[in-house]
Formats: C-alpha cells, sequence, structure tokens
C-alpha cells in the first residue's frame, strides 16, 4: 500500500467520525440553547478539551512548529503569547462574561445598554474576526492536502477547500454547538496524543538529552548558535522588533476577544466550571506548546531546515516530515505510517476549527443581527435557530468562495489580524463594560468600530499588502505601504481603548449605569444568570 | 432598550450590592485579579523587550546548548501554570462560598 493511499484512508476515517458524532450529537438539539450553547452542560474537562481544539489551529501545531524548524528561537516566542494570554482570559474574562451572557460576545454588553447599536457592532466584530481566521484556516488547508496527498494543485485543491467548506457547513448546522463540541474533543485527544508520541519518538533520537538535540538543530539549520538565540526573524532592525513587540501585544491580549473561543464559555453550567475549563485548557495548551518546541527543534535537527524549507517555505510541513523521519525515514514502512497519522492529526484540526469559527459567526447574525436588531427581538427560538443555520451555511458558502479567490496568495498574516481586531476592538469593549460603571452604548460602538477600523486601515497600509519588503505582500508590483509594521496591535490596542474613553465621556446613559449594580451582581455571583438546560 | 428584569429581581439586585458581603466578594476578586493581571503582564513583556534588544544577555549558556532566553520563556510558562494554580485555589477558599451565599440569597429573594 503506497504512504498516499494510507493517508486517504485515514482522512477518510477522520471524516466518517466527524459526520458520525454530528449526527450522534444532533439527536437532542431541541431548544436554542442546545444549538447555540451546547445545552450548557459540558464539564470542565470537556469544555477545556474543546477550547483547546478551538485554539490549537493547524496555524499553531504546524505553523509554530514550522516556524521553530526555520527561524529558531523566534517561533517560540508565539507559543509564550499564545498561553500567557490564558491568563487574561481566566482572570478576567471567562467567568463573568459566563454568568452575564447568553449566546454571544454582544449579550454582556446588551445588558445594560441600547441593544440594536452594540449587537450590530459586536456582530460587525465577530464576522471579520471569524473571517479572517476562517480564510487563513481554509487556505491553508487547501495547500496543506495539496502537499500532504501530494495531488495536482488548481481544481483538486479547489475541490479540497470545497470538501472542507461543505464539511464544516454541516458539522455547524447539523449538529450544532453540541455536535461541534464533540469534534472539538476529538480532535484535541488526537492531536495531543499524536503530539506527544512525535515528541518522545524525537526525543529519544538524543537519549532524551534536550541540549544535544539543540546542538544538533543549530548545526542543521545553517545558522548555528544564532539558531538558538532570539532574533533571527524579528532582529534585523528597529521596525522588525517594533513590529514584534507589536505581535506580543496582539497575541497577549487577543485570546481573550477571540469570539469563538469566548462563546465556549456558554457551553458549561456555572462560572466555576467555566474556570475548570480554562485551568484545563492552559494545562493542555501548555503542555502542547511545550512539545511543539520539541517538534520544531527536533524537526530542524533531525530533517534539516534547507530540506524543510524545500517542501514548504513557510516550513508548515515540518511535524509531518519529523513524523516520518522518527517512524524510520522516507520509504519505511513506520515513516509512512506516521506520517500519515500526523497529516490525518492536522486534517482533523482544519476541520474541527473551520467548523468552530463558522458556528460563531452563525450565532451572532442569528442572535444579534436577526432576532434583536431586525426582529427587535420579536422571532421565536425556532425561527432563529432556522436563521443561524441558514446563516452557517451562507458564510461556509462565502468563505469557500474567497478561500478559492485567495488559494495562491499568503494570507497568514489574517490570523495575526484576527488576534489584533479582537485585542483593539473587542477586548476594551468586554474588560470597560465589566469593570467600569460610566461605560456606555457610545463607548462600545466607539471601541469597537474604532479598533476594528484601526486595524484593518494600518493592515492595508502595511508592508504584508503592498510593496516588495516582505517578498509577500498581495499587491508587490505597487506600493501604498505607509504603515511600517505588519502588525497594527501597538497603535489599534491603545487606539481601541481609548475610543472606548471617549465614547463613554462625551455621552450620558443612565440607564446603562443604573444596571451596571445588576451586571456587577449577576457577573460575580451568577445571580439571575442563563442556567444549564436539561 | 437594554434587557428587561422584573421588579422583584431588580431590588434582589440592588440589596446583594449594597451588601457588606458583595462589597467583600468585589473588593477580593478586584485585588487578585487585577494585581496578578498587572504581575505577568510586566513579567511578559520584560520578557518582550529582553528578546528584542537584549539579545546578546539572553544569548548566555548556562547548561550545554541551554541559554538564559530558553529558560526565560520556559518561565514563562512555569509562571502561567503557577498563576493559574494560585487563582484557583484563592477562587475556590476565598470567592466561592461568598458567591455560593448571595446566590442562595437571589433565587430566595426572585423565588424560583
Amino acid at each position: 500500500m503506497s504512504d498516499r493511499t494510507l493517508t486517504i484512508i485515514l482522512f477518510l476515517v477522520v471524516v466518517a467520525v466527524t459526520i458520525g458524532i454530528t449526527i450522534w450529537a444532533s439527536r437532542e438539539n431541541k431548544s436554542a440553547a442546545d444549538y447555540y450553547a451546547g445545552g450548557r452542560q459540558f464539564s470542565g474537562l470537556q469544555n477545556g478539551l474543546a477550547v483547546s481544539g478551538d485554539y490549537m489551529s493547524a496555524a499553531s501545531f504546524l505553523g509554530i512548529s514550522g516556524l521553530i524548524s526555520t527561524v529558531g528561537y523566534d517561533g517560540f516566542l508565539y507559543s509564550i503569547g499564545f498561553l500567557v494570554a490564558w491568563l487574561v482570559a481566566l482572570l478576567l474574562v471567562a467567568e463573568l462574561l459566563r454568568n452575564s451572557g447568553r449566546y454571544t460576545m454582544a449579550d454582556q454588553l446588551a445588558y445594560r445598554m441600547q441593544q440594536r447599536p452594540v449587537r450590530t457592532a459586536a456582530s460587525v466584530s465577530t464576522v471579520a474576526v471569524s473571517i479572517f481566521y476562517l480564510l487563513a484556516q481554509m487556505v491553508g488547508a487547501g495547500t496543506l492536502v495539496v502537499l500532504l496527498l501530494e495531488v495536482e494543485e488548481g481544481l483538486v485543491k479547489n475541490l479540497i477547500i470545497a470538501g472542507v467548506g461543505a464539511l464544516m457547513i454541516f458539522y455547524v448546522t447539523v449538529g450544532g454547538m453540541k455536535g461541534t463540541t464533540w469534534v472539538q474533543i476529538v480532535k484535541a485527544v488526537l492531536l495531543m496524543s499524536g503530539t506527544l508520541l512525535i515528541t518522545v519518538l524525537a526525543l529519544a533520537e538524543f537519549n532524551f538529552n534536550i541540549s544535544d538535540m539543540l546542538g544538533a538543530a543549530a548545526d542543521q539549520s545553517g545558522s548555528g548558535q544564532a539558531f538558538l538565540e532570539p532574533g533571527l526573524a524579528y532582529g534585523a532592525t528597529t521596525t522588525a522588533k517594533i513590529d514584534f513587540i507589536s505581535l506580543a501585544l496582539a497575541l497577549v491580549l487577543g485570546t481573550a476577544g477571540l469570539p469563538h473561543i469566548l462563546i465556549r464559555f456558554y457551553t458549561v453550567p456555572t462560572a466555576r466550571v467555566a474556570r475548570t475549563s480554562v485551568q484545563w485548557a492552559i494545562t493542555l495548551i501548555g503542555l502542547f506548546y511545550l512539545m511543539t518546541l520539541v517538534l520544531g527543534f527536533g524537526a530542524a535537527a533531525l530533517v534539516g531546515t534547507e530540506e524543510i524549507a524545500s517542501v514548504d517555505p513557510a516550513g508548515n510541513l515540518a511535524s509531518p516530515l519529523l513524523a516520518e523521519a522518527v517512524g524510520g525515514g522516507e520509504g519505511s514502512t513506520g515513516g509512512a505510517v506516521l506520517l500519515a497519522l500526523i497529516a490525518a492529526v492536522a486534517f482533523a484540526t482544519i476541520l474541527a476549527v473551520v467548523a468552530g469559527l463558522t458556528l460563531t459567526s452563525a450565532s451572532s447574525v442569528a442572535h444579534d443581527l436577526y432576532a434583536s436588531v431586525l426582529r427587535k427581538g420579536q422571532a421565536t427560538e425556532k425561527d432563529e435557530v432556522k436563521v443561524a443555520k441558514i446563516a452557517a451555511a451562507v458564510i461556509g458558502a462565502i468563505a469557500i468562495g474567497l478561500s478559492i479567490l485567495a488559494q495562491d496568495q499568503n494570507i497568514a498574516f489574517l490570523v495575526a489580524l484576527a488576534f489584533a481586531v479582537a485585542a483593539s476592538a473587542n477586548l476594551p469593549s468586554l474588560l470597560y463594560n465589566l469593570f467600569w460603571k460610566r461605560f456606555n452604548t457610545r463607548g462600545a460602538v466607539w471601541a469597537i468600530y474604532g479598533g476594528l477600523v484601526c486595524c484593518v486601515g494600518l493592515v492595508i497600509f502595511s508592508p504584508v499588502v503592498s510593496g516588495p519588503t516582505t517578498g509577500t505582500a498581495l499587491f508587490p508590483e505597487s506600493d501604498w505601504s505607509y504603515f511600517p509594521l505588519s502588525n497594527p496591535g501597538i497603535i489599534s490596542i491603545p487606539f481601541g481603548f481609548l475610543m472606548g474613553y471617549l465614547g463613554a465621556v462625551t455621552s450620558r446613559e443612565p440607564a446603562s449605569e443604573e444596571r451596571y449594580p445588576e451586571l456587577e451582581v449577576r457577573s460575580l455571583t451568577g445571580a439571575g444568570s442563563e442556567s444549564a438546560h436539561h | 432598550m437594554p434587557e428587561e428584569v422584573s421588579r422583584q429581581q431588580h431590588e434582589a439586585y440592588q440589596r446583594i450590592h449594597g451588601s457588606e458581603q458583595f462589597a467583600l466578594l468585589r473588593h477580593r476578586f478586584r485585588t487578585f485579579a487585577f494585581s496578578w493581571t498587572v504581575a505577568f503582564m510586566i513579567w511578559y513583556l520584560l520578557y518582550v523587550f529582553m528578546s528584542s534588544f537584549a539579545v546578546d544577555f539572553m544569548s548566555i549558556k548556562i547548561a550545554g546548548n541551554i541559554n538564559i532566553a530558553l529558560v526565560f520563556g520556559l518561565l514563562q510558562f512555569a509562571s502561567t501554570f503557577l498563576i493559574a494554580a494560585l487563582y484557583s485555589r484563592y477562587a475556590n477558599s476565598r470567592l466561592d462560598p461568598i458567591g455560593a451565599e448571595l446566590l442562595a440569597e437571589y433565587d430566595l429573594e426572585d423565588g424560583r
């Protein structure tokens, strides 16, 4: 049996299992709380796994180990930001949000503000963040599957993107939050086990001596000791260093504003369980990133940076290639089996993450835009869920179309942009709302639109969109890159907070201030919050 | 308009908000959450700045090929695990009992 046949079989197993789970989970989907929040019945460990599943995208599984294998230490900087960020979610957001919201990020704003403007703003930003993230994942999926299955570019790649999109629409429309959560759980278990296996095998090659592995990685990297030191990717110029700091800010502050992560906290019965799920997520995600460190340096040491970059310049195949190497190398049965296994894990990862993102945007369109803004709260639950399903199909179709159009572009920057928007538009309004009595509708609306427009605007005028600087810009021929940084966070995050502040102090909204004590009691004690659905 | 609550709920919220117990809960929560947020952000930013602007220091080797940068990075992992565990312990012993008490009072007043 050829390598490819085995890989294809495992891919089909992943598809079959996830479809099975979705159908099984959909049997008990009745109410809106079932569809949006999985009935709020998940345990701390289950939701912790699902949160990790949502968070550990192909970008982190393949992307970070790939970065480490090609630029060394600087790739590790990403993992640290991605992990430390969870403390913001744990200490300031998860529990309070669980108590004060219902289905979407907008709920906790709408609790004390004017429904229509804040829900519209929060929905726009939810859909924007999710679509940016979704496009990056889907285009990445196309490239990855083409590489893993060694198929032709072009038509096959388009079909793969469309297939991934169709599956994602299926999970979301049929399974709702419950189905999507179980897909995440299964994927997280697969991902953790697969990563652990390769990590142990890679370390065993060096008799579990990390220093030896690092030495070998430096030797095989072509960069020598600099490979183990900061600065290879972000240290060339002062602009590059500031760009890196800007990225580091967006990573650490973005996580707690990512809508697809936030709505996970609604799937548990109480704030206490929300806390336990973040604890689990921190443990799992932390262990995962420690393992990707080994995968990245291990791949550099055992496969070689040049070899990794020759297959894919971004290094995305470092982990699969390492799996092949520790299994016995190219042509060996062990190598083929491990390669196929890791490829299937990567595929499961992509499917699960895109499903989570689609569900999040569809929920916000149905619950915020349709039910509250358009129907002014008069829509029935049944109508709302129906609209959520239609929205999932429409958003999925749009994502497929855009991904096919953008498939030859380097749009990895969209992940960083999603984090930047989450940190600049969502986090300020969330934190102000939870902790500042004087905050109000205008503050929330200004913070969200201000942060969003600032982020997207700066990126449009950055070197990732135009000009010759990065070498991978969307429009390398013309140059309107007036903003020197690729990452807008260092400007846009303070700007989002400033706009929120200015909006709030330039308007008075007694209703919002009067409701604040209620929000405070509710968020801290859980009094009157949405209960588990049985 | 914001979401509506019943008069009974409104009064229960107001009464709890004015209670000493609630003031204590809020004080304890905010003290812990805000001070640890400031602490870990400074600690993280120190790491980020040193990775950018103190590369020579970060490149000093401690043992074999293991340098300060790697250890500093791993310490960020350790501190994240530690703060998460500390918060969990703190919340269990210092926050949850008060929260549960107030929640029970609310449910009683709300007649649920």
